[in-house]
């Protein structure tokens, strides 16, 4: 038996296994093949203030081990939400990590006070301010890609969300420095990482010979992204270890198919893993592989996860 | 789980012949036939657990049987048009493939014994010999309409003929039955029959004729749909399609969980063409001038 908990700047959670936002739609679905509760944290769908028709399809595009999504946030907006999902969610027993977005850093705050004043708020263990998707239709608002507006929405999400309950703030990987964003986002208040988003991509279809996307752009995610989301975990958590930026807990999400997979994103230096395109696969993904990370660390002799948070860093081969 | 409607299973191959330009897959999948439905579909994952294509595949049922030899069993129609269809075509006796069925709403039957007329274009047509067992059984008098752009893209005309109580059959090259398309003859059966509903499968234009033809001679328009998925179970979003809802407002829903089956006329077919879906202007949460 390994013990699999996890704390994250605060939230204790019973494993580190987690849907991905946007992969999971708001857990009814997913219930259907396994309780929601059995993961450590549900991840919701990203949730603006108002609702979205999201974008013209073609939206997806199949690619080799991944896929291109251009789906645009479509979503019922922070009141419906808030209503119907959420509730729900916690009638199920779910601890909730609640992704929210905004056109500008002042609608973020909107939308986080209405979500703080649900009555269903407690199953919240924590907020990812989704900074960094690339597929809202205005291309000037992707936060993540500069330091100082994601400065300024992380610390409007931080002054609205209650002590005690964690704020991430999820990374693109499509920029030069990473760690430079990281270190922004750390100083502005953000109580950890969830690290990455997709990378943004075209697929061009060799019928029409046009992009087969309707949205021409989309996130290419899936187990081709695997190595660019290690990638980013172990840059920045050495850049933590070394103490040249704050240190805070990463989530590790990015074509996470396996348990194996997710060990990897651990060992880089991950708290957490969510499994996101995965699930689009085989709908038990979260639950499979939270079974197959546990018998991945207990065959390397681990009785706690959190002893293999970042044990790559100190396993390098000697040159 | 149980009770949630949907069982995922490793089925297994027992059956792949090769019928015209498809292919006729017979797949044991205990549990799915005691809860499937006309119209429903199953999202099939290729190339097994390690494939490079993530993407499910999803079809609709042509059959299912609860018992027998092999246990439950569900059938459905393949045409190979890229890897993921090639790779299930390939498949052999005995070997598997993972299952995730009944998925989306079946063809609502109608109360009362109404005469129905059943549309199918091309392997479209593979659920509805099931379904029109089921309207017969019902005491509805059912016709069927199939049609294709040759004889070998036809799927099922001797089955039909044992399914429903009359068949017309089209084909653009006129290889086989009358020349032309399933609407230039889609009227004249539905005047013939007094039909009160035309149920229809199959490509988009098709689909959206269909209504405009049965809306035109007094019949409500069932159409399944054969939008592209990801995923099939309603997380993945890619799916949606502009639809009215019985308050006249018009949502991007997913055709996978609200679908695949829609009424015709409340499908905003003025946003549909050339290979992609608008978001109409009044949809729910359009985007609007200056940002979303």
């Amino acid at each position: 038996m390994v013990d699999m908990s996890t704390t994250l700047a605060g939230a204790t959670l019973p494993n580190p296994v987690m849907t991905a936002s946007g992969c999971a739609a708001n857990g009814k679905e997913l219930h259907r093949f396994f309780p929601v509760s059995d993961l450590g944290a549900f991840v919701t769908k990203t949730v603006m203030r108002d609702p979205r028709s999201g974008r013209p399809t073609p939206r997806m595009a199949e690619t080799s081990s991944g896929m291109l999504n251009s789906i645009g946030l479509q979503g019922p907006g922070i009141d419906a939400f808030c209503e119907q999902d959420l509730p729900w969610l916690a009638a199920q027993g779910a601890r909730v990590l609640v992704s929210v977005a905004g056109n500008t850093a002042e609608e973020f705050g909107e939308v986080v006070q209405r979500l703080v004043a649900s009555p269903a708020w407690p199953c919240v263990v924590g907020v990812e301010a989704n900074i960094s998707c690339p597929n809202v239709a205005n291309r000037g608002l992707v936060f993540a890609c500069d330091p100082v507006s994601s400065e300024r929405v992380v610390q409007i999400v931080r002054t609205r969300v209650p002590e005690g309950v964690p704020v991430f703030a999820k990374l693109t990987p499509d920029v030069t420095d990473i760690v430079a964003i990281a270190d922004a986002v750390l100083r502005a208040g953000a109580d950890g990482l969830t690290m990455i988003n997709t990378l943004l991509g075209i697929v061009i279809d060799t019928d029409l010979l046009r992009p087969q996307l309707a949205g021409v752009t989309g996130g290419l995610s899936g187990p081709a992204v695997r190595p660019v989301a290690v990638r980013a975990v172990w840059q920045v958590t050495a850049a933590m270890r070394a103490g040249t930026i704050p240190t805070a807990p990463v989530i590790g999400v990015g074509g996470v198919r396996t348990g194996a997979d997710a060990l990897e994103l651990v060992a880089a230096g991950a708290s957490a893993v969510q499994v996101g395109t995965a699930t689009f696969n085989d709908p038990s993904a979260p639950r499979r592989v939270l079974t197959e990370l546990e018998e991945h660390l207990a065959r390397h002799g681990f009785t706690r996860f959190a002893d293999a948070v970042g044990v790559a860093h100190e396993r390098m081969a000697a040159l | 789980m149980s009770g949630s409607g949907v069982v995922q299973v490793a089925g297994e191959v027992v059956a792949n012949r090769r019928v015209g330009a498809y292919h006729h897959l017979t797949i044991v999948a205990p549990g799915v036939a005691e809860l499937a439905r006309p119209g429903q579909f199953v999202a099939l994952a290729v190339g097994g657990p390690t494939s490079a294509n993530l993407l499910r595949r999803c079809f609709s049922l042509h059959k299912v049987k609860a018992s027998g030899t092999y246990g439950g069993t569900l059938d459905v129609v393949v045409a190979a048009h890229g890897p993921g269809t090639q790779w299930l075509t390939g498949l052999s006796t005995h070997d598997a493939v993972d299952v995730v069925a009944p998925l989306g709403r079946p063809f609502p039957l109608p109360a009362e014994p109404v005469p129905c007329v059943l549309v199918g274009g091309g392997y479209g047509s593979a659920p509805l010999f099931w379904l029109a067992e089921a309207l017969r059984e019902r005491g509805c008098h059912v016709e069927m309409v199939l049609g294709a752009a040759s004889e070998d893209r036809l799927f099922g005309v001797v089955e039909a003929r044992r399914s429903a109580d009359g068949v017309t059959v089209t084909t653009d090259d006129g290889s086989a039955g009358r020349r032309g398309w399933v609407s230039d003859v889609l009227g004249e059966v539905v005047d013939r029959t007094g039909a009160g509903v035309v149920y229809a499968c199959g490509p988009m234009g098709m689909l959206r004729s269909v209504t405009e033809v049965a809306q035109a001679h007094g019949a409500v328009a069932q159409v399944a749909v054969e939008e592209s998925m990801a995923c099939g179970i309603g997380v993945c979003m890619t799916c949606v399609m502009p639809v009215r809802g019985t308050d006249g407002t018009t949502r991007m829903v997913r055709s996978c969980v609200e679908g695949p089956v829609f009424r015709g006329d409340l499908v905003r077919w003025d946003a549909i063409g050339g290979g992609i879906t608008r978001v109409p202007e009044d949809a729910v949460g359009a985007p609007r001038p200056g940002g979303h």
